[in-house]
C-alpha cells in the first residue's frame, strides 16, 4: 500500500470502522456463497436425475417433453456479449485516449460529461430503442432483424461508455511524472500513447472492459427485446439468438417443477461462465508490463 | 474511485444498510402482534394470479381484517389444491375436463387470442390451414397466400405462457413443430414486434390487441374462422380461440370465498378485470354461466 500516509483515527474509531468494513466484506462474499448454494441446491434434483442430465448441453430445449439442452442458450450468450465486447471495448478505448489526449481541453471535459450522462441510461431504454430504431433497420436488410447483430450492436453501445470511463480513469492514473519524462525525452504524442500510457492503464482497461463483459453477459431487458430469442445455435448475424438471461426472463414466471429447476441451471451455467471468464481474464491484465 | 467514495459521504446509504434490517424486524413484529385475520387463499395459474391479486387488494380495502394470499403454480396446481382442501379458491384458466366434474367452477373473466398482423400488410384473413402452413414454415412468403413477395416473419410466444398453450390447442400443433423467428414473452412485447416488422404475424391475448389497435397501433387482429377477433365476440361466445378464467372449489363455495367472486365479477371489478385485458363476464346476464362450462363452447384442451 504506498500513498500518502493515512491520518491516525482514534483507535476506537478505527475498531469500529474496521469491525463494520470487515461485515459488510463478509456479507458481500457470503452473499455469492450463498447463490451458489441455493442455485446448486434448486438444480441438486435435476443433476442427480440422470435423464434429463445427459441432455442439459443438447440442443434441444423443449421444456413441455422434458428436453432442457442449453447449448443454444450459452452459445447465444458468448456469441452476444462477445461481439458486443470486441467492438465496444476497442471504440471505448479511442473514445477515452481522444477525449484524454487529442480533443482541446474544455471540449475533452464536456465529453466525458455525455459519456458519464450515457453510461447512466437504464438498459432498457437501449433495449426499447434498439427495438425501434436498430432492429427495424436490420429488417430492411435481412428480416426479421431481431437477430444476434441486434443484440451485439444494442450491448456494445450500452457497454461503450463504461469501457471508456474505465480507460480513461486508468489514463488519469498514469504518473504525471511519466509524462514529463516522456515530453523531455522528445516522444511523440502516439509514441507516449502506445509506449507509456497504454501499457500503464492496462490493467485497468482490462480489468474495466472484464467487468463490462460480465455486465454484457447478465444483461437481460435489453436482449430480450432485440434478440428473437429463438432457441438455436446462431448460424449467422442475422440469426435470432436467445441468451440464458433472456431464457430465465422469459419463462420463469410460468414454470414449476423440473422446468423451474431447468431455468435455475440456466443461472448457475451463467454464474460458471461469468467465473471462468473472469478467471481467464485475470492472466491479460499483466502483459504489457513484461518487456 | 470516486464513487466509492461518494457513496459514503452522502449517510443515507449507511443508514439504509444498517435500518433496513431493522425495519425489516419491526414488520416481523408487528405481523406476529396482529390480531388473527380471516386468509382467503388463492393458488393455481398464473395467468389468473395478477388478476386476483389485484382483485385481493381492492377486496381486502373493502373488507378489513380479510387477507388474501394468491400464490401462483399453474393450474393443475389450482386444481390439486382446490380437491386437497389446501386453498380455498383454485385458479384455472381453462374449462373443468370430465374428470374434474367433482369440482365447482366459477368464471370470472374469459380471455382470448387474436393473430396480429402489420396493418400495411394487404392480407386481411387467413384460414386455419394457413395459419397452420405458416407456424410450421411450410408458407414462407406472403406471396404464397395474397400478398406481396416477402419473408413471413413468425412470432412465437415464449414457453409456459398460457397464450402459447390456447393458440396451440386450438390449431392442433404441438411447440416443437413451431419454427418461430422470433419469440417473446408478454403481450405488450408481441405487439411491439409486430407493429416494427410489416412483414410479421403472431398472437396476443385479445384485449391488449384491441387496445393497441384503436389507440394508434399499427397492427390488424385477423379473424379466425370467419368471426371478427374483438372483446365484444369474446364476449357472446362466437369468437372461437377463447377460454374461461375460473375459480374452483372442492363443494359450492362457502361465504367469503363466495363474496370474492361476487366481487370478482361484480361491476366494481370491472375496470380491474379490462386493466389485466381481460374481458369481464355480466354478472346478470342469463346465459352467461356461473359454471364455467358453457354448453355451447367447446373445452378447452387441457395439458
Amino acid at each position: 500500500m504506498a500513498g500518502p500516509p493515512m491520518p491516525r483515527l482514534s483507535m476506537q474509531g478505527d475498531r469500529v470502522l474496521i469491525g463494520a468494513l470487515g461485515a459488510c466484506a463478509l456479507l458481500s462474499g457470503g452473499v455469492l456463497v450463498l447463490i451458489l448454494g441455493f442455485l446448486l441446491l434448486e438444480t441438486g434434483p435435476l443433476l442427480a436425475s440422470g435423464h434429463v442430465a445427459g441432455a442439459l448441453f443438447g440442443a434441444e430445449w423443449h421444456p413441455a417433453d422434458h428436453t432442457f439442452g442449453l447449448r443454444a442458450m450459452i452459445a447465444g450468450s458468448l456469441a452476444v456479449s462477445g461481439l458486443a465486447l470486441s467492438w465496444a471495448a476497442p471504440a471505448g478505448v479511442v473514445v477515452a485516449v481522444w477525449g484524454r489526449l487529442y480533443a482541446p481541453a474544455v471540449l475533452g471535459r464536456l465529453y466525458r460529461g455525455v459519456i458519464d450522462i450515457l453510461a447512466g441510461i437504464p438498459s432498457v431504454v437501449y433495449g426499447f430503442w434498439g427495438l425501434l430504431a436498430i432492429v427495424p433497420a436490420i429488417n430492411r436488410v435481412r428480416p426479421p432483424g431481431t437477430s444476434l447483430l441486434a443484440g451485439g450492436l444494442v450491448l456494445g453501445l450500452m457497454i461503450l461508455p463504461l469501457c471508456a470511463l474505465s480507460t480513461d480513469a486508468g489514463l488519469a492514473r498514469v504518473p504525471q511524472s511519466y509524462l514529463r519524462a516522456a515530453a523531455a525525452l522528445g516522444l511523440s504524442r502516439f509514441g507516449t500513447l502506445t509506449r507509456i500510457l497504454l501499457p500503464q492503464a492496462w490493467p485497468a482497461i482490462v480489468a474495466g472492459c472484464v467487468l463490462q463483459l460480465g455486465r454484457a453477459l447478465g444483461e437481460t431487458m435489453a436482449v430480450v427485446m432485440v434478440c428473437g430469442n429463438v432457441v438455436e445455435v446462431p448460424d449467422s448475424l442475422f440469426a435470432p439468438v436467445r441468451t440464458l438471461t433472456a431464457n430465465i426472463a422469459l419463462e420463469m414466471a410460468y414454470a414449476s417443477g423440473w422446468h423451474q429447476r431447468a431455468l435455475f441451471m440456466s443461472g448457475l451455467v451463467l454464474l460458471m461462465v461469468t467465473m471462468v471468464l473472469f478467471g481467464l481474464t485475470q492472466g491479460l491484465r499483466k502483459r504489457p508490463h513484461e518487456d | 474511485m470516486t464513487r466509492a467514495r461518494s457513496c459514503f459521504r452522502n449517510g443515507t446509504t449507511g443508514a439504509a444498510l444498517f435500518g433496513l434490517p431493522a425495519l425489516f424486524l419491526t414488520a416481523m413484529l408487528a405481523a406476529y402482534a396482529a390480531p388473527e385475520a380471516q386468509k382467503l387463499v388463492l393458488t393455481g395459474s398464473s395467468t389468473i394470479a395478477p388478476l386476483t391479486a389485484e382483485l385481493g387488494r381492492r377486496f381486502e380495502a373493502l373488507r378489513p381484517g380479510v387477507e388474501v394470499d394468491v400464490q401462483s403454480g399453474g393450474s393443475s396446481r389450482g386444481i390439486h389444491d382446490a380437491r386437497e382442501g389446501l386453498a380455498d379458491l383454485g385458479m384455472v384458466s381453462r374449462a373443468l375436463t370430465a374428470e374434474e366434474a367433482d369440482l365447482h367452477a366459477y368464471t370470472i373473466a374469459l380471455d382470448g387470442v387474436a393473430l396480429i398482423t402489420h396493418r400495411s400488410n394487404p392480407v386481411a384473413a387467413l384460414k386455419r390451414a394457413e395459419i397452420i402452413a405458416i407456424y410450421t414454415d411450410r408458407i414462407n412468403r406472403w406471396s404464397a397466400i395474397g400478398g406481396p413477395d416477402r419473408p413471413i416473419t413468425v412470432v412465437n410466444k415464449a414457453e409456459g405462457r398460457s397464450t402459447l398453450d390456447l393458440f396451440l390447442a386450438h390449431f392442433g400443433l404441438r411447440n416443437s413443430e413451431v419454427k418461430p423467428d422470433v419469440v417473446i414473452g408478454d403481450n405488450a412485447q408481441g405487439l411491439k414486434t409486430v407493429a416494427g416488422n410489416p412483414w410479421s404475424i403472431g398472437y396476443v391475448s385479445i384485449g391488449s390487441a384491441e387496445y393497441e389497435a384503436t389507440h394508434g397501433g399499427p397492427i390488424r387482429l385477423l379473424p379466425l374462422d370467419g368471426v371478427e377477433a374483438s372483446m365484444a365476440t369474446v364476449r357472446n361466445g362466437t369468437y372461437p380461440l377463447t377460454r374461461p378464467l375460473n375459480l374452483v372449489t372442492r363443494g359450492p363455495a362457502p361465504g367469503l370465498a363466495l363474496a370474492f367472486i361476487e366481487f370478482a365479477r361484480s361491476e366494481a371489478a370491472r375496470a380491474i378485470v379490462e386493466q389485466q385485458f381481460f374481458v369481464p363476464v355480466d354478472p346478470h346476464v342469463d346465459g352467461q354461466p356461473v359454471d364455467g362450462r358453457p354448453a355451447d363452447a367447446p373445452p378447452v384442451d387441457a395439458r
